[in-house]
């Protein structure tokens, strides 16, 4: 774990369990979050993330398990009554009330009155933060859905609440607005000095914003580790698909070891990858990214010959859809320069990074190495 | 200059529904400023020398007119018993059919939408159905004859139609608002208060008018389970009509004077009746 020992936990969730009718939404689900860590949750669609929040939040009860905060079990608390906040991805503004009353109301909702001067102060300073100021004296269905999602921002913060909570705050704003919340989020977030645990169903978002992701898929979390090392070195073929685009190639193979050499076989076809490892010969499932499949004119030591099917580009990239003789087809892709040096018309070779692919049990899917 | 046939005939059309449905409006209203002589008169007349008498027996409840011996009316008494009857039908039903209609919205408990149901059901009963029996219980438990029996009844009939005007509106309150306003730190009842009915104002308001309208037209209830002390003006404009005279000029008055409470009301409540003000701080 990246942050180990460099916090102490924090929030503590253990066996997290939630069903709707038979349906189990959430089973047995832990984690250890750290103090004033920055902790994305990240799933597919219905992969119950919302859910995950609402249970946190007080909004929904467990049907069995322990959420501790600090020392403090607050299972059966109210959501008034813990110290979290959340940020709704449909932004939940009150509509009757201008936005400078949005912002204000945990500021109003706390027992001992705080003077109305002090929550002037700060709502106009959450504002400026967030770059609301101009539209503290609009109401809700006033603003631009940018102005609505920074409001509901300044909302869940301006308490300084232990634990925010935000659900995918960044889904229903257009791509423009997205991208320079991505930059400013973190910022934001660091002057307020609290954990935050971040739901999203966008991995570039989930890598560009958690010190930890979680990857949620039915109900459990599949893995919970730094984004570079989710990505290169995925502890399931579920989290290697979930993460890249193009997804990560995988097909089934036959592993055997010879010396220095990994030799990968599948249908008659032999990629030979000089790499250490330590899992036993037999079938398994290989996986590459399509960036660490190198495509070339000029054969190499281990390279096979492929065919050209086609090629789109994609996020700065080129990718290509290439087929070995032996039907099996894969992705591969290549910078724009390296991908003009490159003639469809001529044979075309691939050979695999050597450390970049990855051996998946056929079962359970799980990472062999 | 050419005329547009299509919006003369347009014009004409908007004339003939506004005569359709404002002429006997207007007529009552000017038959309240007549005498029951100049209403006789065989050709009536546009222009009349307007008087005040008739408004001005009614407020006294003594009618005076020559040939005929003196009136007594209790038209002011009926008034009032009218607005308590009314007002204090509303205010019941609101009491218990917000939280009620709130409870249907967002909870979903066991056979609830069967007894949303049969609260409806409720109004498919017609009033003369139940009246006899109910007439006979309220002279046994000594009720005949209440302001509470009259208001008790007029629930059957104002509760459910509050309830599933006032349960749509809820349904419609993205519940993630509420939850909003509780992670604030707000308690469950400072959300209901401050969010739920504010946001569905619109409704609880047309309810209402709705409700008041049903509770002051009402006839039937307070003809045969009251007596004239509690008798609405519905039941009270009875009076007017005695064997030896029909005073029309009376009746009118007494129409103009019961219909003001409800059309000020109506204008009064029509701000509240404002939709969208939920519109655009929901998204998804």
């Amino acid at each position: 774990m990246l942050l180990k020992g460099k916090y102490m936990t924090y929030l503590n969730l253990e066996n997290l369990s939630i069903s709707f009718k038979n349906d189990k939404v959430i089973s047995n689900l832990n984690a250890k979050i750290d103090k004033g860590e920055f902790f994305v949750v990240f799933g597919p669609s219905g992969s119950g993330k919302t859910v995950l929040l609402r249970l946190l939040s007080g909004i929904m009860l467990l049907d069995d398990g322990k959420i501790e905060m600090g020392s403090e079990v607050i299972n059966e608390l109210q959501p008034e009554e813990r110290d979290i906040s959340m940020a709704f991805q449909n932004f939940a503004l009150y509509p009757h009330m201008k936005a400078y009353d949005n912002i204000a109301s945990p500021l109003r909702a706390k027992k001992n009155l705080i003077p109305d001067d002090e929550i002037d102060l700060k709502v106009r300073e959450v504002a400026s933060l967030l770059k609301i100021e101009h539209v503290l004296n609009q109401f809700p269905k006033e603003l631009s859905n940018g102005q609505k999602q920074r409001t509901s921002l300044a909302r869940s913060l301006i308490s300084k609440p232990s634990v925010v909570l935000l659900d995918d705050p960044l889904r229903n704003v257009d791509a423009k607005i997205r991208f320079e919340m991505r930059l400013e989020l973190p910022k934001v977030l660091k002057e307020f000095n609290t954990t935050v645990v971040y739901v999203t169903q966008d991995f570039r978002e989930a890598m560009a914003l958690g010190d930890r992701i979680a990857v949620l898929y039915e109900g459990k979390f599949n893995d919970i580790d730094s984004p570079k090392n989710i990505y290169q070195n995925p502890s399931s073929l579920t989290t290697a698909k979930l993460f890249g685009d193009p997804t990560i190639n995988n097909f089934d193979a036959n592993i055997k070891k010879q010396n220095e050499f990994v030799v990968i076989n599948v249908n008659g076809e032999q990629f030979k990858l000089k790499r250490k490892t330590n899992i036993q010969d037999g079938d398994c499932i290989v996986g590459i990214r399509p960036e660490d499949i190198i495509l070339s004119n000029e054969p190499s030591e281990n390279s096979i010959e492929v065919e050209f099917r086609t090629k789109t580009p994609l996020n700065l990239r080129i990718v290509f859809l290439v087929r070995l003789k032996n039907g099996l087809e894969l992705l591969c892709s290549a910078t724009e320069e390296e991908s003009q040096l490159i003639d469809e018309d001529k044979k075309m070779y691939i050979s695999f990074l050597e450390e970049k692919s990855h051996f998946f049990d056929l079962e359970t899917k799980r990472n062999l190495e | 200059m050419k005329i547009n046939i299509w919006s003369l005939l347009k014009i004409l059309a908007y004339i003939a529904i506004i005569m359709f449905f404002l002429f006997p409006i207007a007529w009552i209203f000017n038959m309240s400023f007549m005498t029951n002589d100049e209403i006789l008169r065989k050709v009536p007349v546009l222009f009349y020398e307007p008087t005040l008498n008739n408004y001005i027996g009614l407020w006294k409840g003594e009618i005076a007119s020559e040939g005929f011996a003196t009136m007594y009316v209790f038209f002011k008494q009926n008034l009032i018993n009218s607005a308590i009857l009314s007002v204090g039908s509303v205010s019941v039903t609101l009491l218990l059919g917000v939280p009620a209609a709130y409870a249907f919205a967002r909870y979903k408990f066991k056979g609830g939408e069967d007894i949303a149901f049969t609260l409806l059901s409720f109004r498919f009963a017609p009033a003369l159905l139940i009246i006899l029996p109910l007439n006979l219980y309220f002279s046994k438990i000594g009720l005949y004859d209440s302001y509470f029996a009259l208001i008790w009844v007029y629930q059957l009939i104002t509760l459910p139609l509050l309830l599933w005007i006032v349960r749509g509106y809820f349904e419609d309150i993205s519940p993630d608002i509420e939850y909003a306003y509780r992670l604030d730190g707000h308690s469950w009842f400072q959300s209901f208060w401050r969010i739920s009915i504010p946001l569905a104002k619109p409704g609880i308001a047309a309810a209402s008018l709705l409700c008041f309208i049903y509770a002051w037209n009402n006839f039937v209830f307070a003809l045969i389970l009251g007596s004239s002390q509690i008798q609405p003006v519905t039941v009270g404009a009875l009076a007017f009509i005695t064997a030896s005279a029909i005073p029309y000029g009376l009746i009118a008055c007494g129409i103009v004077v019961s219909v003001l409470p409800t059309l000020v009301l109506a204008l009064f409540i029509q701000k509240y009746l404002v939709q969208g003000l939920s519109l655009g701080a929901i998204k998804g």
